[in-house]
């Protein structure tokens, strides 16, 4: 079964502006998926609405078959439960979003420790249930390979070790599927392998992944399935060597070129 | 008594006893304003609407351009007037408009001379009690708009980073937004607070018992000390040390804030 069933998302900004028009896809679990397509596609928005940052005008979002979102109900649309819901997925963000104030492993055991406080035996079991949360932290920075760095806040951090935090972060809340929206985008050249090779390890352990991103090899290599979106839509999905090596449309092979002489 | 040295040990006394009802009245106010300004703060950015929930079906159904103006007046209403905010920002109006001399002596004869009801006494305490209120509520109406600047300032992701983490609202503003907002507004904040030191003195057009009262009585005769302008003068005195004291205690803590970056 899979985990995530999108069906026919569609958003539309301002009255006029129509950013997605009708979004069908679905995700197998350990599946990793590279959404490509130029700016202004609406890849940023998909990933926005799964994480119901923003909420669609139609469509539905289901995992593991259940029904997290539709349109057409408003009962799947209340602002508590959402809270939960969102605990489904994961974002790791453009430009990271660390809380400056933290320390890199603050950063990471933040959410975990307020969601520990929401459990019946909190207040017995407080000292066991925040050593497990900090050595959970403290692996999954080891994980990225900031073990040495985890007390430093993010301003003494590169922006490469900066998003590869982030993505601990988002890691500490297990979440089924997890989101990069352009992880790189943000990073100088030289800063994007060490994040790219985070991502890279995280396909191998099949965490189910969707990535937005630019970077046509990495998708090509990563990934197990390419997304073109152009204006809206879906215009082209399969095997990611497929996609970009052989492209089946004329628009992606166009933006693939364009690419190309880049 | 006409030599300085003996003039001195009296003056220096009852000056003391003014600037200690001149700092009662400027730390009630800090303690009254900061969080009242929050609150004020909150409501000057209420996007409660009474007719929140018709909103999506009048904007489906209604298109603007086809109405009159009465009629988009009758849309505004029900889809954009925020009583909350409308109403906050007009108190805010009102109490930043008018002078802080006016609002002492609405405040302290307004209820005496109008209802017949003087309802603050006729002692120093009530005059103490007027004061504070009118304070109080100055500075909240000062301090909420910079709370709002602050919080406004935080980027946006700060706040997202935290729905996509589980946090609830009030979780990330305590634990996300509230110490960067602090941080921003440590040098604004200072601006007033040592304002507030100079301001305290405007309760003596309402007879408060303060430091520049207490120096202007030797000026009329008092102790058995007349026509003596020296003590009005030395009250500045004890101006300058106090907001001395408090620029560097404002200054320490903009440097603990400077740990991290925002």
């Amino acid at each position: 079964m899979a985990v995530l069933d999108v069906k026919g998302i569609c958003k539309t900004f301002d009255k006029n502006t129509v950013v997605l028009r009708g979004i069908d896809f679905s995700l197998e679990k350990g599946e990793s998926v590279a959404i490509i397509g130029s700016s202004g596609s609406g890849k940023t928005t998909l990933l926005r609405c799964l994480n119901f940052l923003t909420t669609p005008d139609e469509g539905k979002i289901l995992v593991n078959g259940e029904t997290l979102f539709d349109a057409d109900d408003p009962a799947t649309q209340k602002e508590s439960e959402i809270r939960r819901k969102r605990l489904h997925f994961g974002l790791v963000f453009q430009n990271f979003n660390l809380f400056p104030q933290y320390t890199a492993l603050q950063n990471v055991m933040l959410a975990s420790e307020l969601l520990a406080k929401e459990q019946p035996d909190y207040h017995t079991r407080k000292k066991e249930l925040h050593e497990e949360i900090r050595q959970n932290a403290e692996k999954l920075l080891k994980d990225v390979g900031l073990g040495e760095k985890m007390n430093l806040y993010p301003h003494q951090l590169s922006g490469g070790q900066q998003q590869r935090v982030a993505i601990a972060r988002a890691l500490a809340l297990k979440p089924d599927i997890l989101c990069f929206d352009e992880p790189t985008s943000a990073l100088d050249p030289e800063l994007t392998g060490e994040v790219l090779r985070v991502i890279r390890s995280l396909a191998e352990q099949k965490m189910t992944m969707i990535i937005v991103t630019h970077e046509m090899a990495f998708a090509r290599d990563v990934a197990d399935r390419v997304i073109f979106m152009d204006g809206g839509v879906i215009v082209e999905q399969g095997a990611s060597h497929q996609v970009i090596e052989h492209p089946t449309q004329e628009r992606t092979r166009q933006f693939l070129s364009r690419y190309a002489e880049n | 008594m006409t030599t300085f040295s003996e003039q001195f040990p009296i003056v220096f006394q009852a000056l003391n006893v003014g600037f200690l009802q001149t700092l009662k009245l400027f730390a009630i106010t800090l303690i009254g304003a900061i969080p009242l300004g929050l609150i004020i703060a909150f409501g000057s950015m209420s996007n409660w609407s009474a007719f929140g929930f018709l909103r999506p079906v009048v904007l489906k159904h209604v298109n603007l351009r086809e109405l009159t103006w009465w009629q988009k007046v009758q849309v505004w209403f029900v889809t954009d007037f925020k009583p909350v905010r409308l109403l906050t920002r007009l108190v805010i109006w009102v109490v930043r408009g008018t002078p802080l001399m006016l609002q002492l002596l609405v405040i302290y004869y307004f209820p005496g001379l109008v209802w017949k009801n003087n309802i603050w006494g006729s002692g120093e305490t009530g005059r103490f009690v007027a004061s504070s209120v009118a304070f109080v509520f100055n500075y909240a109406c000062y301090f909420s708009e910079i709370y709002r600047g602050g919080i406004q300032g935080v980027p946006k992701g700060q706040q997202e980073a935290g729905q996509v983490l589980g946090m609830t609202k009030s979780q990330i503003f305590f634990k996300v937004t509230l110490l960067q907002m602090v941080k921003k507004i440590v040098p604004p904040m200072s601006n007033e607070i040592i304002t507030l030191v100079k301001d305290t003195s405007l309760s003596r057009i309402i007879a408060l018992q303060e430091v520049i009262w207490a120096g202007q009585a030797f000026m009329k005769g008092s102790q058995g000390i007349s026509g003596a302008i020296w003590p009005l003068f030395f009250t500045g005195v004890y101006y300058l040390i106090f907001s001395g004291i408090l620029t560097l205690l404002l200054g320490w803590a903009e440097r603990k804030l400077d740990y991290f970056k925002a």
